[in-house]
């Protein structure tokens, strides 16, 4: 016989399940990157998956000494996020070191699961970033004709990249479309990247505030700049397309850990990564921003949460 | 369809008794009647030891404002008034009779026939109610005498009444809304005339809508009540979350229905105020659903307080002999799951769920995620994650201030967990606590 108190019934959520919907929508993505980068972007994200599940098992085991945490799937579906945030052309042992560091640093360090202040896929790649900058902006071209190139696989500047050092080379909208163009090997196919955010809307494990709120902002900002014939300006929707803010707008900055809980928070949180991406590539060092501004806003979450609160029932009556 | 503004969860409602009628549930050998029924302070006993009572004779009085009279639901002998344990197995001042036929006080109307006409002032009607020890069959079990007593300068222009039966498994209040339609009308014209409005709405959840046509039809002969028919939504059975569903205005934090201006009452509420003022019986029976995934024969009986509820369990099929189980009193969101099966049942007995382990168990704990779904869940608006959280750390200050006394303990947020964070149990432990510091400090002053 069992006693507690109530409710005595769960809707069978879990942490794992959300995670592996994560995982499942990731799926469309992983095949087109397949497709395009074939042998090496298969590669890379074995190497940081495996270094990733390996990481927090030593890590768990030796340090923590507490049970084993890879049932819940977190671990794996940062190896896959960090791997979606690399080139299809990376040495295996920076794929590594990037993901002891996100795993190890970015969320160990503060307890595991559900402690962590920043997203530890970012961690781990903007780490990798700043210390590899040269191998970590080559970026191998799509399509190649022979699948079993991984470092030796020939190489080209992205389109923001360009754009960075003034060169204006649009590709064209179904290449961006489908990803047919270089990149982080997870971040090129726009319609890949939004079957599986309908995926996450349909089974609700996200809701729509964080990635509409950013790719609203990163449209109106952008655009704006276009209309008013700033320097090197080019169509809101190439930004929309190009570099990692549909990959991250999805599955980056909507990681339950890292984001506001409110509903109102999440559009500020939104708005706020898009006005940094927005800044950063229009006027910042670096051609892409995004990881940065999530990381950013990560750190402002906490802040977010204790001035934000939900609306009350029978709030406005009161005092 | 109308509903609630702010959160809410959407259970499977697992009605499996909804097509059973209501089945009168046999006399027991011995009956135990609890003194306390109700919220409020127990009743006094009026009766001696050994004295004979019959059916419908006060046996307990209401001690003071807020409490309620205890009739005797059986004829008999009284063998003794004792504590007994009660489902949870505390000690429970009780009053022991021995049954012996079945013999009703000659006040009462026991035949069929519909009583429609009445002339009753308000304070006839709610001293009336009061006589007959009625109290919120909800599940509260709040006096509804208290109820229908509004002090001036309050004043109701809506009363509302509670059909939705938000809690999955039960059926009770369906059944009754099915079979006694009629006499819930004349009731709810009853409750109009004690608070004196001239508006009634049936909040009525769509998972029924045979009980929302048959109601609409009934109420096309009786001006003034009218049925709301309410989207399926948990916990809209609340109070103030069928207020803001119904006529869409907000019980402020910490205030009572009647300062929007509504009175809620139940259903089940509804038939008894019938039979106390047209047929003179006191609330001495009740209809309860006894159900459950694996029982064989789920069904809804009408029970005389005071029926053991083994006997009940017995009639829906009997305990499951093989695997795991809990025995839940009340609603699987909301009720309290017992130990004891010889305990009576009571005024406050709504259903026994019997829920099997694979449902009934909580999965193991993890790290709160922070994906905020207890937030969207809140049907008030609150933060259970904060709240449990403080309460763990004992910091019953900051709860305060984070409106911890807005809590309904409807266990939308533990429900809804995907972390499997005893939420709840925190935060009403918390509340507990806070209620505590709260009224100490008003003594104080």
């Amino acid at each position: 016989m069992i006693v507690s108190p109530s409710p005595h019934i769960h809707n069978n959520d879990s942490v794992r399940k959300d995670m592996l919907n994560v995982l499942i929508a990731l799926i469309p993505a992983y095949l087109v990157a397949l497709y395009y980068f074939g042998f090496g972007a298969l590669c890379v994200s074995l190497i940081a998956i495996a270094s990733c599940l390996l990481c927090e098992w030593l890590i768990q085991k030796f340090l923590l000494k507490k049970p084993c945490s890879l049932g819940n799937c977190s671990a794996l579906l940062t190896g896959v996020l960090l791997s979606f945030n690399l080139p299809s052309n990376l040495d295996w042992w920076i794929v590594v070191i990037g993901a002891f560091v996100a795993i190890g640093i970015g969320k160990m360090t503060f307890g595991g699961l559900g402690n962590n202040p920043f997203n530890p896929a970012l961690v781990g790649r903007v780490f990798l970033l700043v210390s590899f900058p040269a191998q970590m902006t080559t970026w191998p071209r799509p399509l190649q004709g022979n699948w079993m190139r991984y470092t030796d696989a020939e190489t080209g500047a992205t389109f923001l990249s360009k754009l960075n050092e003034g060169i204006i080379e649009i590709p064209k909208y179904t290449d961006m479309l489908f990803g047919n163009i270089g990149g982080s090997f997870g971040e090129v196919s726009a319609i890949a990247l939004l079957v599986g955010f309908i995926y996450l809307l349909c089974t609700k494990t996200i809701t729509w505030h964080i990635p509409v709120s950013i790719i609203i902002t990163v449209f109106a900002f952008t655009g704006i700049y276009y209309l008013c014939g700033g320097n090197n300006a080019v169509s809101p929707c190439v930004h929309l397309l190009t570099g990692g803010l549909l990959l991250g707008a999805i599955f980056m900055a909507t990681d339950y850990v890292t984001s506001p809980m409110t509903k109102c928070g999440q559009l500020i949180y939104g708005i706020g990564i898009g006005v940094i991406t927005s800044v950063i590539r229009l006027w910042g060092a670096y051609p892409e921003g995004m990881s940065f501004a999530i990381l950013i806003m990560n750190a402002v979450t906490p802040l977010i949460n204790h001035y934000v609160k939900p609306h009350r029932f029978g709030e406005v009556v009161k005092k | 369809m109308k509903t609630f503004k702010i959160g809410g969860v959407h259970p499977n409602d697992s009605k499996l008794s909804a097509s059973q009628p209501i089945e009168v549930m046999g006399l027991p050998a011995k009956a135990v009647i609890p003194l306390s029924q109700h919220i409020g302070a127990p009743a006094t006993p009026v009766v001696e030891k050994g004295a004979h009572v019959v059916v419908g004779q006060l046996i307990a009085q209401g001690t003071g404002f807020m409490s309620a009279n205890i009739h005797s639901p059986y004829s008999g002998t009284i063998e003794k008034i004792d504590n007994a344990v009660d489902a949870w197995g505390m000690p429970c001042k009780s009053i022991f009779i021995n049954v012996e036929g079945d013999e009703w006080d000659e006040s009462i109307d026991r035949t069929d026939t519909l009583v429609r006409a009445f002339s009753y002032t308000p304070e006839e009607i709610v001293k009336k109610i009061s006589d007959a020890g009625i109290v919120g069959l909800g599940g509260a079990c709040f006096p509804t005498h208290v109820k229908l007593s509004i002090k001036a300068p309050a004043k109701a222009d809506v009363l509302i009444i509670n059909g939705v039966e938000c809690e999955p498994y039960l059926t009770c209040d369906h059944r009754l809304m099915m079979e006694h339609g009629e006499e819930l009308m004349i009731g709810i014209k009853i409750l109009m005339k004690a608070i004196n409005v001239d508006r009634a709405i049936i909040g009525i959840e769509c998972n029924k809508p045979d009980v929302i046509k048959h109601l609409t039809d009934l109420s096309i002969k009786h001006f003034g009540i009218e049925v709301c028919p309410l989207k399926m939504h948990y916990p809209q059975g609340g109070e103030k979350q069928l207020i803001d569903a119904c006529i869409g205005r907000q019980v402020p934090s910490g205030a009572l229905p009647i300062s929007v201006g509504a009175v809620v009452d139940n259903v089940a509420t509804c038939f008894a105020v019938y039979e106390a003022v047209q047929k003179n019986k006191p609330l001495i029976d009740r209809v309860v659903t006894i159900t459950g995934d694996k029982m064989s024969h789920p069904c809804n009986l009408k029970v005389r307080f005071g029926t053991p509820l083994k006997d009940l369990i017995d009639k829906a099929g009997g305990l499951p002999t093989e695997g795991e189980y809990k025995m839940i009193a009340g609603g699987p969101m909301m009720g309290r799951s017992f130990c004891n099966i010889d305990s009576p049942s009571s005024k406050r007995t709504s259903g026994i769920l019997i829920l099997p382990e694979s449902k009934a168990r909580r999965n193991e704990e993890e790290n709160c995620i922070r994906c905020g779904k207890c937030i969207d869940a809140c049907p008030m608006g609150l933060e259970p994650y904060l709240l449990s959280r403080l309460s763990e750390v004992k910091n019953w200050d900051l709860m305060e201030e984070h409106n911890v006394m807005d809590c309904i303990e409807c266990g939308c947020c533990l429900y809804t967990c995907p972390a499997n964070r005893p939420l709840l149990d925190y935060i009403r432990m918390g509340k507990q606590t806070v209620g505590g510091i709260i009224r100490a400090r008003a003594q104080k002053k």
